[in-house]
């Protein structure tokens, strides 16, 4: 037998156990030690695409989990698939320890969902929409006034409480949808692209009411994005998808680090030099932008060294000199080049 | 989760189309306006009883109400981008379908039930209250899923789905004995007439008012539940094999 082999049997084995102990213990308990959405080889054609291709992870409780790609990567499937509008043609899907296909109602009975291409009712007012989601959630009576109060007052929508939602500027609907997906306090949110198209005050709004769910309800949030920003400062790990395959993941540090690969040296020199020149006497990758020359480098504090070498020895004074952080958008694009 | 919450859930929806969609366009000329103008371009300058009259204008009016609402919804919810939305709380396609159908149901019966007061005020006829409340509400529910039937196209334009059922409605009208008596019609369409349920719900208001009927009243109310439960199982597989159509 291979080693690979018996790891891989011993994995599964304390794997089945945890399982089996955990489903024994009170609801309550299980969720202090299980994943809260596992989703397993999961796959959606549509036709010949194939949209999702036998995706696997896994978000514990209280995490934030940003699940990146392009346009058409297979988010917004995935997360339907996940939340049981969507039937998947292969492999399963598991929400708060729940088979999304089997329980689909219960599901989404627990969560709330933000989809991306979504809206309020705009014939409705912003109090009915809540009320009708509240009913639908089965919100009991005696707490629902009290709690969408006290959400439109969270979210800066109290003074539009009869105002029609069609009314509302972008920014605000989206608030209200966020509100929508609250009024049941939910355990678990999934969110497709919530601050897409905002105004900045309104997207920094949202994320500041997302991490103070997260930190202070414990609230486990599943979040797609465009905003690389937004993903490196709200995520603790983050999945990358591109043509329904997931790619990786990690967290944005390690996704940087692994993937941003090498790190890049800023310098200005008092004196114009060229980029030929100063590629050739360091041995590295450099580009010019105006009078920035940036040199791309696996060890950062060489460079620097070689850089005050070449200084001293051309007589050409530096004006500045910086080290560049590896982004998560350069990460990004190599993973998707990739 | 219990049937309580099933039912609670299902008349939220219902609630909600009731808000939103009965004073919608669309609504109002198809489930009013055209019926009322196509059954005075029939009836005026004929020799038509007031007895006579209640019975068509009571089909034609159950029969277009319920059907206008039902081809608004699905399109008009994927056009505002609502139904999503609805469908990520807990609530799945059979829920929604028969939440709006009660809306729909609700509304044709509530003017239909006007017209039938009108009848009664005007003292033109008597009616047998409980052929008459079954054909109310077996027909209502029977076309209110006829009409949610033609909106499984996954389309988010209103104007697609409401040509596509006025495709179905016209033909309809005129082969259920509403402006032509079953009795008068050649062998063929008469053929063609018992394949419409319109044609039992046309039977079953005659037989209300006292008036002759070809079919049986316990007979038409047995085809007419027929095609009520028929309706209703075809027009959820419909919605449940396109809704993956309409997220693509």
């Amino acid at each position: 037998m291979s080693r690979g082999f018996e790891i891989e049997f011993i994995r599964r084995a304390i794997h089945k156990v945890y399982e089996l102990t955990a489903r024994m213990l009170p609801v309550e308990v299980q969720w202090l030690s299980s994943d809260v959405v596992k989703a397993e080889r999961l796959t959606k054609r549509f036709g010949e695409l194939v949209a999702v291709d036998h995706v696997t992870f896994t978000v514990s409780k209280g995490e934030v989990f940003g699940f990146l790609g392009p346009n058409g990567a297979g988010k917004t499937t995935t997360i339907r698939m996940l939340i049981g509008i969507l039937r998947p043609d292969g492999g399963r899907a598991e929400v708060l320890g729940l088979d999304v296909e089997k329980n689909g109602l219960e599901v989404r009975n627990r969560i709330g969902v933000v989809p991306e291409a979504s809206n309020v009712y705009p014939d409705l007012t912003v109090w009915q929409n809540l009320m009708f989601m509240a009913e639908l959630y089965m919100v009991p009576k005696q707490v629902r006034k009290e709690r969408a109060t006290n959400l439109l007052e969270k979210l800066g929508l109290e003074r539009f409480r009869d105002v029609r939602a069609g009314r509302l500027s972008k920014g605000l609907r989206q608030r209200l949808l966020l509100c929508t997906a609250l009024i049941h306090e939910p355990e678990l949110l999934f969110l497709d692209e919530p601050t897409s198209g905002l105004d900045v005050q309104s997207a920094h709004e949202i994320r500041r009411m997302l991490k103070e769910m997260n930190r202070e309800h414990g609230v486990t949030i599943f979040l797609t994005t465009h905003n690389l920003r937004e993903a490196e400062e709200m995520c603790d790990r983050i999945g990358i998808i591109n043509r329904g395959k997931l790619v990786t993941i990690s967290t944005p540090t390690e996704l940087k680090e692994k993937f941003a690969g090498l790190r890049c040296v800023e310098v200005v020199f008092e004196k114009d030099v060229s980029p030929e020149e100063l590629s050739k006497a360091l041995g590295c990758e450099v580009e010019k932008r105006e009078r920035t020359l940036r040199l791309y480098v696996d060890d950062v504090n060489e460079c620097v060294c070689k850089v005050v070498d070449y200084s001293k020895r051309s007589n050409t004074r530096i004006t500045s000199l910086n080290v560049v952080q590896p982004s998560l958008e350069e990460a990004f694009l190599r993973v998707i080049g990739s | 989760m219990r049937i309580r919450g099933y039912v609670a859930r299902i008349w939220a929806v219902a609630k909600k189309d009731m808000r939103i969609y009965y004073l919608k366009g669309p609504v109002v000329i198809f489930g009013m306006l055209i019926p009322a103008f196509l059954y005075l371009a029939y009836a005026v300058g004929r020799n038509i009883t007031p007895q006579q009259a209640i019975p068509g204008i009571m089909s034609m009016t159950v029969f277009f109400t319920s059907t206008s609402v039902g081809p608004v919804i699905m399109p008009w919810e994927a056009r505002s981008r609502t139904l999503e939305r609805l469908l990520s709380s807990p609530v799945n396609m059979s829920m929604i379908l028969l939440g709006d159908a009660a809306a729909s149901a609700t509304f044709a019966v509530a003017l239909t039930t006007a017209v039938s007061l009108v009848g009664l005020s005007l003292k033109v006829c008597t009616f047998r209250l409980a052929i008459l409340a079954f054909n109310l509400v077996a027909s209502a529910l029977c076309y209110s899923f006829l009409g949610l039937a033609m909106s499984a196209y996954p389309s988010d334009v209103p104007a697609t789905v409401m040509m596509l059922s006025s495709l179905v409605k016209f033909p309809m009208v005129f082969i259920s004995g509403i402006f032509i008596p079953i009795e008068v019609m050649p062998t063929p369409l008469k053929m063609l007439s018992l394949l419409s349920p319109l044609t039992y719900t046309t039977e079953l208001f005659r037989a209300s008012v006292g008036l002759n009927v070809q079919v049986a009243p316990r007979f038409a109310a047995l085809i007419l539940a027929a095609y009520t439960a028929a309706v209703t199982y075809v027009t959820m597989r419909l919605h449940k094999a396109t809704l993956s159509r309409r997220f693509q």
